[in-house]
């Protein structure tokens, strides 16, 4: 035993880990780092702009609540998937997403389209309860959104904490962020005109039709209305050939 | 030098209780309040637990006649916890299931649904179960094949009740609502930066335990922990990389967006199978199918090529995951090609696992424990080859979103990890406890039989379930319109989901018998009424 | 960056990169010096403890 001094011994394993690491960093870095230099990889698209404060407490009541888990948000280039969903998705349409939603079952069907295709009341009865709407469904109700008040001061930090992300939020949008919350859900107040200027096909309505409250309903309807309605697919080219 | 590392941990965890008490201060949200004060308790307990183990008479590294005195004492946790975390992740599978065929058991409250009670169950098998197996293994194998005591006095119970702690803060906030929603990384920022503190402990008992072998040589079980053990360090740190929006507040957002996210995601996601699942299992299968068969591992030079293979290949099929979307097509073409040329090692690493027995199968018959490891193995082979069919992008265009893909992981999961994860419990019990032999063998045999029947339903009824769907939702009538509404394929499911959950039953109640075969082992109770085989292999694994 | 000017590398420089490292891995488990070394190694897990 004599023979093996504990300096090679040590050396030894380091370099396993040493040369362990750079075995499995390979593939990762091909991978991955080329998807931030190539240009082709994010479509150049009319139309996307960041979350409302709204719309973006929403879609963390979806993310809490584990939406996740059974709906896709991700329409892949298949024909049955555009027929029954839309056209497929881009990758340009979650560029501000921080953590992105494509998901990988669906239990439900694919959410990335959903948004105008239901009416604000059948989002509202569907959440409260699935079964009213959809008797075979399978989905959980979610009846408390209804009753809670959504959560809004924290969202001027929200905006701010993605905006260091590099989503292009304004000063005046983190500014605003509060009260253009509290103005999306009342089309009455002073507000609402300043939030759809800021944020173009922003939809402000009292989605949960419970004037007294911004609820939690308000904010995840709001969210579920906008998916899948930003990019102009009119002025849409799918061209060069690393798109497809 | 030892005066001065307990003074380090006490230190530490002085420092820590202090930035629990911060937490709970300051909190902005009633989750990272609660975490807080259980932060708070776990660095006052690890105070006094470092205190008294500063106290008691150091350890000598080996006894009087000069064999090594091995740290059984942190494989005996482990061997615990495992059996603990794996009965209540087993039985969260088979509650979550359940939901599935009759939704009224979610009871529509904010913590009692699917969506959260999901993660619960992944995070609770894979990390929990399999995380303690892993530790628990790892530090049995690394301890016995190098010859020597595991390093350090305070470091590996550290490790061991740090990494509990990171289970109860992640599993009690996936029930609050705090998730990141990065499938296999919900953990938020702060349970995530605990983790990677935890995680460095391990890499460094580990090495050091490497580092003092009286063996000339690292045997290959190893090298598939320290590959698992510094691959998911990297994955973690990339995967999580996150802006928490307060400092004492539980939200944070991801630093990835969109389609870099979603590949960092799959890059961590499928190689939490490929180095969790898959490269530290196999140190668990390269050391114990040769110690429980008594022989030595096939092929040692098959072995090398299987470790470099497998961890430079399986590191790029993370891409699979995202076949047809809005990944670039060149993406998807090199995790789909790299994702069948996984095959080959996968196979080669099957192969050799199987082959160890060769000429010795005869103890399939009289030893079930060996046989449950076997078994695993097969599992192995057989959701390797899957995987890489389902990774071809025709394939993958019926599968992906459907229930195939959770029939394979769990063909995988319980077939691969739960066997052979079950049978290194059984060959650890008596080993670490000093026991004379598990306590019955027949219950062994039951719970082999009932798992396997299990599992049997589950992935039957799973690839039932997912091909049918899929084609229902691709089928078109003969006026050129899709036939199904969503729903229907729904409604259509249910039967499946209820044989699904029959077979997630009889599993749990198989990891029940080994719980109650396992306790009455630690406590040296022998089964006296069963009529032993009376072969060779049913005497005690030498303790 | 361009698809195309990384697509000629990998095709090849790191076609041959790839195919390097796997010649190095089967040359080291297959060196006949390797073998006894090895063979020892296989037995370690049968040693008593």
């Amino acid at each position: 035993m004599a023979r093996f001094g504990h300096r090679t011994l040590e050396k030894n394993s380091i370099l396993m880990l040493v040369v362990t690491l750079i075995v499995v960093s390979i593939g990762g870095l091909v991978e991955i780092v080329p998807l931030y230099y190539l240009d082709s990889t994010v479509e150049k698209v009319r139309g996307m702009r960041p979350y409302t404060p709204l719309e973006l407490v929403g879609r963390n009541i979806y993310i809490r609540e584990g939406c996740y888990n059974c709906h896709s948000q991700m329409v892949r280039s298949l024909r049955d998937e555009v027929d029954r969903y839309g056209h497929y998705s881009l990758a340009a349409e979650s560029m501000y997403d921080h953590p992105f939603q494509w998901g990988s079952k669906r239990t439900g069907p694919d959410l990335a389209r959903v948004g105008g295709r239901y009416s604000d009341d059948w989002h509202r009865e569907h959440l409260i309860r699935p079964k009213n709407v959809v008797p075979e469904s399978i989905m959980p109700g979610y009846p408390f959104l209804q009753e809670r008040p959504a959560e809004l001061d924290a969202v001027e930090a929200d905006l701010r904490a993605n905006a260091a992300l590099g989503v292009p939020y304004t000063e005046e949008m983190i500014a605003n962020a509060r009260a253009d919350a509290a103005a999306q859900a009342d089309p009455e107040s002073d507000g609402a005109e300043a939030v759809m200027a800021r944020y173009p096909k922003a939809q402000v309505r009292d989605f949960d039709g419970n004037p007294d409250m911004v609820s939690e309903m308000d904010a995840m309807i709001a969210y579920l209305q906008m998916l899948g309605t930003l990019v102009d697919f009119d002025a849409f080219r799918a061209e060069g050939e690393a798109l497809r | 030098m030892r005066v001065a590392a307990n003074c380090l941990w006490l230190g530490l965890f002085g420092a820590g209780g202090l930035y629990g008490l911060l937490m709970v201060q300051r909190a902005v949200d009633l989750g990272f309040l609660l975490h807080g004060i259980l932060f708070l308790a776990f660095c006052l307990a690890a105070v006094a637990l470092t205190v008294r183990l500063a106290l008691s008479p150091p350890p000598a590294r080996a006894l009087p006649d000069d064999r090594p005195h091995y740290n059984d004492a942190i494989v005996r946790a482990g061997v615990i916890a495992s059996t603990f975390w794996g009965l209540i992740g087993f039985a969260a599978g088979l509650w979550i299931a359940l939901q599935l065929a009759f939704p009224a058991l979610n009871f529509d409250l904010p913590w009692t649904n699917f969506g959260r009670l999901r993660p619960v169950h992944t995070s609770a098998v894979i990390f929990a179960f399999g995380g303690n197996v892993l530790i628990a293994t790892s530090f049995h194998v690394v301890q016995r094949t190098c010859r020597t005591r595991l390093a350090g006095h305070v470091a590996p119970w550290f490790v061991f009740w740090g990494y509990q702690l990171f289970i109860v803060l992640a599993a009690s906030g996936y029930v609050l609502g705090i998730t990141q929603s990065k499938e296999y990384a919900e953990p938020e920022w702060y349970v995530d930066l605990w983790l990677t503190l935890v995680w460095v402990a391990y890499l460094l008992v580990f090495m050091a335990t490497l580092a003092r072998r009286r063996e000339p040589h690292i045997y290959v079980a190893n090298w598939f922990f320290l590959a698992f053990i510094v691959t998911v360090a990297m994955l973690h740190l990339v995967n999580n990389a996150a802006l928490p929006v307060s400092f004492f507040g539980s939200k944070s957002y991801i630093a990835w967006a969109g389609v870099q996210d979603a590949l960092t995601q799959w890059w961590y996601g499928h190689n939490a199978v490929g180095f969790f699942l898959t490269a530290g299992f196999l140190g668990i299968m390269y050391y114990f199918i040769p110690k429980q068969a008594e022989r030595p591992v096939y092929s040692y030079r098959l072995s090398i090529v299987h470790f470099w293979a497998l961890i430079f290949l399986y590191i790029w099929a993370g891409p699979h995951h995202l076949h047809y979307t809005a990944l670039p097509d060149w993406a998807q073409t090199l995790g789909m090609t790299f994702s069948v040329m996984l095959w080959m090692p996968s196979w080669g690493g099957m192969i050799n696992g199987l082959m160890t027995l060769s000429g010795a199968w005869d103890k399939l018959r009289t030893d079930p424990v060996l046989r449950m490891l076997v078994v695993s193995v097969a599992f192995y082979g057989m959701s390797t080859f899957e995987g890489p069919l389902m990774s071809i992008k025709a394939v993958n265009a019926l599968s992906h979103y459907t229930d195939w893909t959770v029939g394979h992981v769990h063909s995988g999961a319980l077939g691969w990890v739960g066997f052979v994860s079950f049978g290194a419990l059984y060959v650890l019990a008596p080993v670490v406890w000093r026991r004379e032999r598990l306590y019955s063998q027949r219950l062994v045999e039951w719970h082999f039989w009932i798992s396997s029947i299990g599992i049997v339903l589950y992935i039957t009824a799973m690839w039932v379930s997912g091909i049918m769907q899929g084609l229902m939702w691709r089928a078109y009538d003969s006026l050129g319109f899709l036939e199904y509404s969503f729903v229907e394929t729904v409604e259509a499911m249910h039967p499946f989901y209820v044989i699904r959950a029959l077979g997630g039953a009889l599993f749990v109640a198989g990891a029940l018998i080994m719980a109650y075969n396992l306790w009455r082992t630690t406590r040296g109770d022998i089964r006296e009424s069963e009529p032993l085989a009376g072969s060779p292999a049913m005497a005690p694994a030498a303790a | 960056m361009e698809y195309e000017s990384v697509r000629i590398f990998a095709a090849t420089w790191g076609l041959v990169a790839l195919v390097v490292m796997f010649a190095v891995a089967v040359a080291y488990a297959l060196w006949p010096r390797n073998r006894a070394k090895f063979r020892d190694a296989a037995r370690i897990p049968l040693k008593e403890d």
